[in-house]
């Protein structure tokens, strides 16, 4: 079986070098869009859990836990074949679909990791700025925000490298990204192990050196403390 | 200028603030002195209500803190705090920490904002301090200018709790000395404090708390000298060696 192993792998990259170039752009676009709006979005959410508003933050915390509680897998499903039902004049491309049902889930997330950010901030800070006359708003943006970001920002990266392994499930509806250029690859060489190892390195190096990459910037960080 | 009026406080099950009814007079410096657990520091908290007690009302300067549609950040403003670990804000320079409530507040611009915070940071001798971040400072400089963050808001009066708990005891002295030069300077103060030397020097009135209640109260020589009640004696027995 592992006779032309190499061979086999350099003839897959010879020959498809760009459909897998092509699938390490999208799986990045399918990622950045994913958590960019789930950031946008996570945090409006943590926000609301923290109102006062009573059926504000029992929507927010009902909606982490609704997301957080069932599969991905699902939920791509679920948004894939519903939201061209419920929005038919949108005509939005499977793309849209499956970004908007990443960017669901990960807000999901990130709302708890701007939700951790903030209650990390020593609760003095916000009783001092408090008793300067400072209103809640002006607490929050002024002081407790700036700090909460430090705790935040890393976590956000770890968040960016979860989904850029996630968004492989997004290849069930065939959007491009990385496993889909490995289910073509297998397609039309008949070839299983060897674009899946291509493909799993690729993934590898793109993980591995996004998190390389967090940990010096949270080490800045930490120095600037 | 403040008056409590049967100020209760519960936390759950637990009573902290049992019943006070105090008046605070301009000018007046109170230190408020008691076992840990006493209730001062949750007493002190309720005047700008950063508790909201449970019962009873907050009147300062004739307005009812308490009442609905009272904008308490107003007058927060006029009651500076000091506390206990400082609270400085480490994303700003120590001159932001000052400047920041007067600007963004509309009290001052920023230019006299700045001017008037070099001129408190000369005051208790951190002008070198300015453009540095807090955590290059001593645990008493942080103190130090926590005291004049909440100066520069003009406040009428100035809450201590416990200022000097968390420094290390060679940095003591520098805090009690800025506090003191205040009450010289007239302002009125209420000090949570566990310095009895120092609650003696500075204060016009004592009171000792136990238990969610003023137990006693008079002039500290009345106070420490010749306390009445049991508790007040305990307590001082046990604190003054």
């Amino acid at each position: 079986m592992f006779v032309n192993f190499g061979s086999n792998i350099v003839r897959a990259l010879t020959k498809y070098w760009g459909l897998f170039l092509e699938g390490v752009g999208i799986t990045l676009l399918l990622s950045f869009i994913t958590v960019f709006f789930g950031t946008i979005f996570g945090s409006i959410f943590a926000l609301m859990r923290r109102s006062r508003i009573k059926a504000v933050s029992v929507f927010a915390i009902g909606y982490v836990e609704v997301i957080r509680g069932t599969p991905l897998l699902l939920q791509l499903y679920l948004f894939y074949f519903m939201l061209p039902e419920l929005l038919p004049f949108m005509n939005l491309s499977k793309f849209a679909c499956v970004c908007i049902a990443l960017v669901i889930n990960s807000s999901a997330y990130v709302c708890e990791i701007v939700r951790a950010g903030i209650q990390a901030v020593d609760p003095g800070q916000a009783e001092a700025a408090r008793t300067l006359g400072l209103n809640g708003r002006q607490t929050m943006l002024r002081i407790v925000m700036p700090q909460a970001i430090k705790n935040i920002l890393p976590a956000l990266g770890n968040e960016f490298v979860t989904v850029i392994k996630e968004t492989s499930l997004a290849s069930t509806f065939f959007v491009g990204d990385l496993m889909t250029a490995y289910a073509t690859v297998r397609g039309s060489m008949y070839l299983v192990i060897e674009p899946l190892v291509i493909v799993g390195i690729i993934y590898f190096v793109l993980t591995f050196s996004l998190s390389k990459l967090i940990s010096k910037f949270e080490r800045r960080l930490k120095a600037s403390d | 200028m403040i008056e409590t009026i049967d100020l209760y406080k519960d936390f759950g099950s637990l009573r902290v603030l049992n019943g006070i009814s105090e008046h605070i007079e301009k000018g007046e410096v109170i230190s408020i002195i008691g076992p840990s657990g006493s209730g001062k520091s949750t007493f002190l908290r309720c005047l700008n209500l950063l508790e909201i007690p449970t019962s009873g009302s907050v009147v300062f300067e004739g307005v009812n803190l308490m009442e609905k549609g009272v904008d308490i950040n107003l007058h927060r403003q006029k009651m500076g705090m000091v506390f206990q670990h400082f609270n400085v804000f480490p994303h700003l320079t120590v001159k932001q920490n000052i400047t920041l409530a007067p600007v963004l507040l509309k009290k001052r611009s920023q230019q006299e904002a700045d001017e008037y915070a070099d001129e408190l940071l000369a005051r208790v001798g951190l002008s070198d301090k300015a453009e540095e971040h807090p955590r290059r400072l001593s645990g008493g400089q942080k103190q130090r200018l926590a005291i004049v963050r909440a100066l520069a808001m003009d406040p009428e009066v100035m809450l201590f709790d416990e200022p000097t708990s968390a420094l290390d005891p060679e940095m003591v002295g520098e805090v009690l000395a800025v506090i003191k030069t205040l009450v010289q300077g007239g302002m009125t103060c209420v000090i949570v404090t566990h310095e009895m030397g120092f609650a003696r020097e500075v204060s016009s009135r004592v009171l000792f708390m136990d238990e969610g209640k003023v137990q006693e109260q008079g002039s500290p020589d009345e106070l420490f000298s010749n306390p009445q009640n049991p508790r007040t004696k305990a307590f001082l027995g046990k604190v003054l060696r």
